[in-house]
């Protein structure tokens, strides 16, 4: 007879393989999974829902054109994760202070910055973070942000602000060293932080499963002690639900939260040479966009008798315009000058600076 | 005047920056209650409470990561790593962050942050504790690196770093925390950052140095005295960037310069300055830069560290051989 070990690792094993069921209010099919969540929606937040979606999918199409003409910089493609992003950003209030992650420029254009600013990022140029939004520019740094989240929603709360510190990465994020320390510290110190994980399955080529051993990325804050939920990131009712329950427990004095949206990335994982197709299959991405978050919104509102396809494509034609007007006006601004880098680096410039400074004004002014 | 050990000047500057700044805030790992593992924060927490000092999880990412987000919120923070060893736990927070934070925001943003770290040799501490490292943070642009020689210096320097407004690594040697004191004044005053200090005046030679080695020097130059050898000795304090006008001021009186560092030779401190002299004064020398540094392997273990850290004697003999050119 096997003697009877001390520990039954199998059993905690199984137990950590539990999976749990993302939270819809709208599933696949448009059917209203949870009414009462559904009735708190006014028919005019519905729509203004619906056209944020519609905006950024335009912004994606319009940013990947700009792309191909060889107009942009840097882009990480948005499209599929309207929900995940317009949802969560929308249930923000403006004093909140955004920690976007390169991926979430949507986000950091809906809580202030202009697309222009957002295409000089992309290109490169200061102008770029001058914006007004309560926000750092998009970190390029993975896990990073996390890490700033804590000392941000620290002096949020030191200040007596009625504000939280809000912060994005994705699902291969969650493997880096800082994104622990920065729950972890958000925890130790019950500062009002809340961290979102964006899984859409794929960190470039390395799938979810590749990540970790761990059956649910909100798995992650439990070592952290911090309450976490995953959401269906392709409900964009859900993940606005979420968001916001989130922001008003951690606003009350409770500590951080952790929300992992379930989404997927419909394009490359950015414009630099990224090709998909060779590491994605068509059939494996096919139920993703079956689930298009677009998809689901539209049928409800299609149904409600409050959204047209005429609608909707006067409303694409217009946000491109406005993105074309965007870009002229991103055309329009001075190169940089060394001698103004040379500046930004110390509030007051060394004497080394100074003299560098000085030679490169003299060559600027020829 | 009250006399006061290094460290002492070091409690001191943080008590009088934690009075007149309500905004300064003070944290690491043991900072508060226990005072520090030096006791460099002893009595802090006890006198602003825990608002204002206080403890951290152990990890120096988090740490730093925590000071950008105070900075970006209006606050002054003051964080420990408890040795520098450790801060390539934190390298991303301190160099691809918080030092870049007013360039990528045009001003807009900054990190008015004073990191403190202790290192250096000749206290038989484990691995990792004594490393010279101040090489590695040197050529980060946006980042000053201060570190003090005796316990003026330390106080006056202190003060300065946290009234700045840009991120300062701020080194306090080991050696020097208990080794010294020094007659210092009691209240607030400051010494200015970027500007070395010409410590001790000669016609021979220049010898420049900074952290534990200022002390090495003097005792050379002393002895070197006896031998009719007038040693003009100059003190670094900011070692990002580099105060070269003090130095070519005075190697147009000496023509000559040895440069001294506790660091291994490798793309250190000396190497810096001796380029600097090769690029705009060479025409000042009749001799070659001489330069005294450790030998260029890992730092050695507690038992090795008297053969490998240069001393009073390195210096004399270097100095010997560029007077003798």
């Amino acid at each position: 007879m096997a003697k009877k070990s001390i520990v039954d690792f199998a059993k905690i094993k199984e137990n950590l393989a539990e999976t749990p069921k993302p939270i819809q209010v709208v599933d696949e099919d448009a059917k209203i999974v949870d009414q009462d969540t559904f009735k708190n929606f006014s028919d005019d937040q519905l729509v203004e829902f619906m056209k944020k979606m519609v905006w950024e999918r335009a912004l994606h199409e319009q940013t990947m054109n700009f792309s191909r003409q060889g107009r942009m910089g840097f882009y990480a493609p948005t499209a599929g994760e309207e929900a995940t992003e317009m949802g969560t950003v929308m249930a923000m209030e403006k004093q909140d202070y955004l920690l976007p992650a390169y991926r979430d420029i949507p986000q950091l254009i809906q809580h202030g910055a202009t697309v222009t600013e957002a295409y000089w990022w992309s290109r490169g140029h200061v102008k770029g973070n001058e914006f007004s939004a309560r926000a750092l520019m998009p970190q390029i740094i993975i896990g990073a942000a996390y890490l700033e989240t804590a000392g941000v929603a620290m002096g949020l709360k030191k200040n007596g602000e009625d504000a939280i510190a809000f912060t994005y990465t994705g699902d291969g994020g969650t493997s880096q060293g800082d994104s622990y320390e920065g729950m972890n510290f958000a925890g130790a110190y019950q500062v009002p932080a809340l961290f979102i994980v964006q899984n859409n399955g794929y960190a470039i080529s390395t799938p979810r499963k590749k990540q970790t051993a761990a059956v649910a990325l909100t798995q992650k804050a439990v070592a952290a002690g911090i309450p976490s939920v995953q959401v269906d990131g392709m409900d964009i009712l859900a993940c606005y639900s979420v968001a916001k329950a989130a922001r008003e427990f951690i606003l009350a004095g409770n500590g951080p939260v952790m929300i992992e949206t379930l989404t997927d990335r419909y394009g490359a994982h950015s414009s630099a040479g990224d090709d998909p197709s060779r590491y994605r299959t068509k059939e494996e991405q096919q139920p993703w966009l079956d689930r298009d978050p677009l998809i689901r919104m539209r049928k409800i509102l299609t149904d409600k008798k409050l959204w047209s396809e005429e609608q909707e494509d006067k409303l694409v034609e217009e946000y491109k315009a406005s993105f074309k007007e965007a870009i002229k006006e991103a055309d329009a601004v001075e190169p940089e000058k060394v001698s103004d880098m040379l500046k930004r680096t110390f509030e007051v410039p060394t004497p080394a600076l100074k003299a560098e400074i000085a030679k490169f004004e003299e060559k600027e002014s020829k | 005047m009250t006399k006061r050990s290094y460290i002492q000047a070091i409690t001191d500057a943080l008590d009088i920056m934690l009075k007149e700044d309500p905004k300064t805030l003070i944290f690491g790992e043991d900072v508060g209650k226990n005072g520090g593992v030096f006791r460099t924060t002893q009595g802090l927490q006890e006198k602003y409470g825990e608002d204002r000092v206080f403890d951290t999880p152990l990890a120096e990412s988090g740490i730093m990561g925590l000071a950008v987000g105070l900075g970006l919120t209006g606050w002054r923070p003051i964080p420990e790593i408890q040795f520098m060893g450790f801060t390539f736990e934190a390298v991303d927070s301190i160099a691809g962050q918080m030092a870049r934070m007013r360039f990528r925001f045009n001003g807009k943003k900054n990190s008015p942050v004073t990191i403190r770290t202790p290192y250096g040799g000749g206290t038989h501490t484990a691995e990792m504790h004594s490393d010279n490292l101040e090489n590695f943070f040197t050529g980060i642009p946006g980042l000053r690196v201060v570190m003090p020689s005796n316990p003026y210096d330390a106080k006056g320097l202190l003060i300065s770093s946290i009234e700045n407004n840009d991120p300062v690594l701020f080194l306090e040697n080991l050696k020097l925390y208990r080794s010294v004191k020094d007659d210092i004044p009691d209240g607030k005053y400051t010494v200015p950052l970027d500007k070395a200090n010409v410590v001790q005046e000669g016609n021979d030679i220049t010898v420049v140095a900074y952290g534990a080695q200022v002390q090495e020097a003097q005792k050379a130059a002393e002895e070197l005295a006896k031998d009719n050898i007038s040693c003009e000795v100059i003190d670094l304090r900011t070692v990002s960037p580099i105060d070269t006008e003090t130095i070519f001021k005075s190697i147009e009186k000496t023509h000559k310069v040895v440069i001294v560092q506790e660091a291994q030779k490798m793309a250190g401190i000396g190497a810096q300055v001796a380029s600097a002299i090769a690029e705009d004064a060479i025409l000042s020398l009749d001799a070659p830069v001489g330069r005294v540094a450790a030998p260029d392997s890992v730092y050695p273990f507690a038992q090795a560290e008297e053969v490998w850290i240069p001393r009073k004697a390195e210096i004399i003999e270097k100095v010997k051989e560029i007077i003798n050119y």
